[in-house]
């Protein structure tokens, strides 16, 4: 579904800033395949999903999806693949126009835009169907203003929308972080439920341990822009926060420091 | 006095053809576009050397549609390709344009009083069909003789025709394609991340911002009867006008709304301009400086008047804050 091969990224090239972002990056994602990502602060995490999604480019290497190579496309036209959802609730929406406009937008991600209305009866329907499986109400204020949604609110719609249309490969980075408890709690619910309803094939940053251990089938660890520890399956399933952290002191030979971790 | 906002009607429904364009750059694409004060002049100068060399008024009028749309997505290139900055931009063109506008006019003013226009022809055919007798005898009727304007041709077809610009306006906002360039000026990152070319949304939008404008200017130059290498100054600040009056006036609360506020706005502002213009010491060349204090107002006392809302609702709170606080000291004294 997703390969990435030997890819590697630095800032500031040849300056006192130089910065090896990403080094030598190899990872295959099967059809299927839920992984989550933790890692220290600069690890190299927003780069590499800016690199799959195309905001950034690679210095060396190259993207695959579906077996397509997708290294020199531009980020618009890698979105047609590829759902995605932002760490902060104000970029994945647009906040001047209504809830319906926003998922006709979203469900345009796929298809050619034309002169055809965007909102028509019958995809009005199909978005309040989509909308009731929030259970947040939403569905009734199809013609409200997405800036006056909660933080929570519009994080739940711009999940809805980046995967209602079912992406090849969808991408989280960090996308519970700027929510309190109790919302994020929602929001990481409804990923569970809507990536394994529709098999999605993800790909999610995130600094709560416990998340990233409740998620997924697979489980990567990054430092310095590199991958330093991958579990799956039943090795996955048997993983302790406790024992991550371990694991990272074991290979670092240093402390797992971050601002945001979340441990239990 | 009846006579002189008749006309400013008139001039206003014209002008609120660009106004309608400054509404798609400024406010939907949110892309402070200075390219209109060249574009206007533009389609001017395009419709009027058109006409003086014999090509039909209203071919003439659609080519400098044209021509507008053209200069629109140049600034959209420099911006989107260029990576040069929105203002900057804008402003290049709009000197490129000078130039480019004195080379198809080949002089600074070009005559058309003596040329057939799109107004002309509207207004022969209008009073052909006698429709001005019929207002005029009702008004009469009406007892309202004191008061009979020369033909209601231009108030009434320049109506229509902004009407149907801004219903077509309204229903091309709605498609996919003019969702997709709405959320452009509302979240460009949002828009990216769902397979739509920002760069390409804004040229086009530029292009048809600028269309609007230069049609406009095709049309003031029939109107007027000449088309000046000059009429273009300031005319983005008209347009300014026009939108923030028409929202303050009128609301803006969907784009239908929004666009029908543009077009209330530049009727408004061409008859406070008119008035203005009526008090003793000022002159025609106050014009600008009358145009600046009217957005200035038009910025300024919404704020005011809000604030002063704000503080009446917190006094009346606070006020009947201290009622109940008296009379829970009562109940407390007669236990
Ligand atoms: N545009 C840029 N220019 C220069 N350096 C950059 C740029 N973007 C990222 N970096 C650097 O690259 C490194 C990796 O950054 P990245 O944002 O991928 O980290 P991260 O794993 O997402 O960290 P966090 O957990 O804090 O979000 C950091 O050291 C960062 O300072
Ligand atoms: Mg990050």
């Amino acid at each position: 579904m997703l390969q990435l091969k030997q890819i590697t990224k630095v800032f500031n090239e040849g300056t006192v800033d130089e910065k090896v972002a990403l080094h030598s990056i190899d990872l295959t994602l099967a059809p299927g395949d839920f992984v989550t990502i933790i890692g220290s602060n600069g690890a190299g995490k927003s780069t590499l999903m800016n690199i799959i999604s195309g905001r950034l480019f690679p210095d060396t290497g190259s993207v695959l999806i579906n077996g397509k190579d997708v290294t020199e496309m531009c980020e618009h036209q890698r979105a047609r693949y590829i759902g995605r959802v932002f760490q902060d609730p104000l970029v994945g929406t647009a906040p001047n126009m209504t809830i319906e406009e926003n998922l006709a937008l979203a469900y345009g991600r796929t298809r050619k835009r034309t002169l055809q209305f965007g909102v028509t009866k019958k995809r009005r329907e199909f978005f309040k169907e989509t909308l009731e499986t929030l259970q947040l109400g939403l569905e009734h204020r199809l013609n409200a203003k997405v800036g006056l949604l909660s933080g929570g609110e519009r994080q739940a719609l711009s999940l809805l929308m980046a995967t209602f249309t079912n992406p090849d490969l969808l991408l989280l980075d960090e996308h519970t972080a700027a929510l309190d408890p109790a919302r994020a709690e929602l929001i990481t619910e409804l990923t569970k439920n809507i990536v394994e309803k529709a098999k999605l094939t993800t790909l999610m940053v995130t600094h709560n341990m416990e998340q990233a251990l409740k998620l997924g089938n697979r489980l990567i660890m990054m430092d310095g822009g590199q991958i330093i520890f991958e579990a799956s399956g039943k090795e996955k399933e048997k993983l302790t926060v406790e024992k991550l952290l371990q694991e990272f002191q074991r290979i670092r030979g240093s402390q797992f420091t971050s601002d945001r971790v979340v441990l239990v | 006095m009846f006579t002189a906002i008749f006309a400013s009607v008139e001039a206003g429904f014209i002008y609120a053809i660009m106004a309608l364009g400054v509404y798609l750059s400024f406010r939907i694409l949110d892309f402070p576009d200075l390219t209109v004060d060249g574009s206007f002049v533009t389609g001017a100068a395009v419709a009027a050397v058109l006409i003086i060399n014999g090509t039909n008024p209203f071919i003439a009028s659609f080519v400098a549609l044209l021509a507008g749309f053209v200069a629109g997505c140049i600034t959209g290139l420099l911006h989107t390709k260029g990576k040069i900055n929105p203002l900057l931009s804008g402003i290049l063109m709009m000197i490129a344009l000078y130039s480019i506008n004195l080379r198809i006019m080949g002089k600074s003013n070009v005559p058309l009083l003596q040329e057939e226009s799109v107004i002309t022809i509207l207004t022969d055919w209008w009073q052909k069909i006698g429709i001005d007798e019929m207002i005029e005898n009702a008004l009469i009727s009406m007892k309202l003789v004191d008061f009979v304007p020369k033909t209601w041709a231009i108030v009434v077809l320049m109506a229509l025709l902004v009407i149907i610009i801004k219903i077509l306006i309204d229903q091309f906002l709605k498609t996919e394609i003019g969702l997709a360039l709405r959320a452009t000026g509302d979240n460009k990152r949002m828009i990216t991340s769902f397979s739509a070319n920002t760069d390409v949304l804004t040229i086009f939008g530029l292009g048809l911002s600028n269309a609007l404008v230069a049609f406009s200017g095709a049309l003031v130059a029939q109107y007027g009867g000449f088309s000046d290498v000059g009429m273009g100054i300031g005319m983005i600040i008209i347009g300014l006008a026009s939108v923030i009056i028409g929202e303050a006036l009128f609301g803006a609360n969907s784009i239908a709304r929004a666009t029908l506020a543009v077009i209330g706005g530049a009727i408004v502002y061409r008859i406070v301009v008119t008035l203005a213009l009526r008090v003793q010491f000022l002159e025609t060349g106050d014009v600008k400086l009358i145009t600046a204090f009217i957005v200035i107002a038009a910025l300024i006392l919404p704020q005011f008047i809000a604030s002063q809302n704000e503080k009446r609702r917190k006094k009346l709170k606070s006020q009947r804050r201290g009622e109940h606080v008296a009379t829970a000291q009562t109940d407390y004294k007669s236990i």
